[in-house]
């Protein structure tokens, strides 16, 4: 069993960061609103406050590195030219997908909406981290700051999203590949 | 009985809203420039070529870094303004919200390429 280099950085970027930030975003929204909303079911003690404040703080580290894998490790390898006369464009991916009319739209549509509205969500989340640590219980008491903080989550929960399901078509389109050959394990025959 | 300290009810707000108005605008004011940049970089060869700031990755690295840096000192800014102050949340909130929507629409590539 072995993956290259560059599919294993592709894993940790996509379900590794990505991923998991998607599975976070629900649990913050809904603790978000459970906690900040003014009534009698609602309500925090400091100790579920505190694990939120972090919680929020990882999720805006995972969004970072979510966005800084893919645009700087992962698409280099993605939009790399392939030398003239190359005919298999296999690790190429942005040209193998643009020579054929039945998957350009996975680049033209996919990847260049997925490569700007990523960056919406952890500008986005970071600030919902900032306002929840520095309000903390008291956002009860603000309501229209309480709802922008839940919209700019939610906005950040789409556009990750939005970048997931582009990223999981284009590599299965177009998996970024090559590199380095690591060997994971050494499997017998059958 | 120890009932664990609850904060369910409303009170006056211990701290002002400004601090929180400037993150959430100046957040909606970073994905607008996100956006407007990539189209800017899309449409225009010189906005292109000057945001080139890592080759590998190409304009995305300058769009992104431009945006982030714009996004930064514009929340540093507007924080220093309204740390201690009350604004006018709803407004700031439609603002924010408004960029954001356009910053969705301008990056969606059938909208960006209209212009």
């Amino acid at each position: 069993m072995e993956i290259t280099l560059r599919s294993l950085w592709t894993m940790i970027h996509g379900m590794g960061f990505g991923a998991l930030y998607l599975l976070a975003s629900s649990g913050a929204l809904v603790e978000l609103w459970r906690l900040t909303t003014p009534s009698p079911a609602s309500g925090s003690t400091p100790g579920q406050e505190r694990f939120l404040k972090i919680y929020l703080i990882s999720m805006a580290v995972l969004a970072w590195a979510a966005v800084l894998t893919g645009a700087y490790v992962i698409y280099p390898w993605y939009r790399a030219a392939p030398p003239p006369g190359t005919v298999d464009l296999s690790l190429f991916p942005q040209r193998l997908l643009l020579s054929s009319p039945a998957t350009a739209g996975w680049h033209s549509l996919g990847m260049e909406w997925k490569e700007h509205v990523a960056w919406f969500a952890p500008i986005s989340i970071t600030m919902v981290a900032f306002v929840f640590i520095r309000y903390g219980r008291d956002l009860v008491n603000h309501k229209q700051l309480r709802a922008a903080v839940l919209g700019f989550a939610a906005a950040s929960f789409i556009a990750a999203g939005v970048a997931g399901f582009f990223g999981a078509m284009l590599n299965k389109n177009a998996p970024v590949q090559g590199g380095p050959v690591i060997q994971l394990s050494r499997g017998g025959e059958k | 009985m120890n009932l664990p300290a609850r904060a369910s009810q409303s009170h006056p707000p211990a701290l002002t809203n400004g601090s929180g108005a400037a993150a959430i605008l100046s957040a909606g004011i970073g994905v607008f420039v996100l956006a407007v940049l990539a189209v800017a970089a899309d449409q225009l060869a010189p906005v292109n070529a000057a945001l080139v700031f890592y080759k590998p990755t190409g304009v995305l690295s300058g769009v992104t870094t431009a945006a982030i840096l714009v996004w930064l000192i514009t929340w540093v800014a507007i924080d220093l303004q309204w740390r201690k102050k009350t604004v006018a949340m709803s407004l700031m909130s439609s603002v924010a919200f408004t960029l954001l929507i356009l910053s969705f629409l301008l990056t969606f590539p059938p909208i960006a390429d209209l212009f």
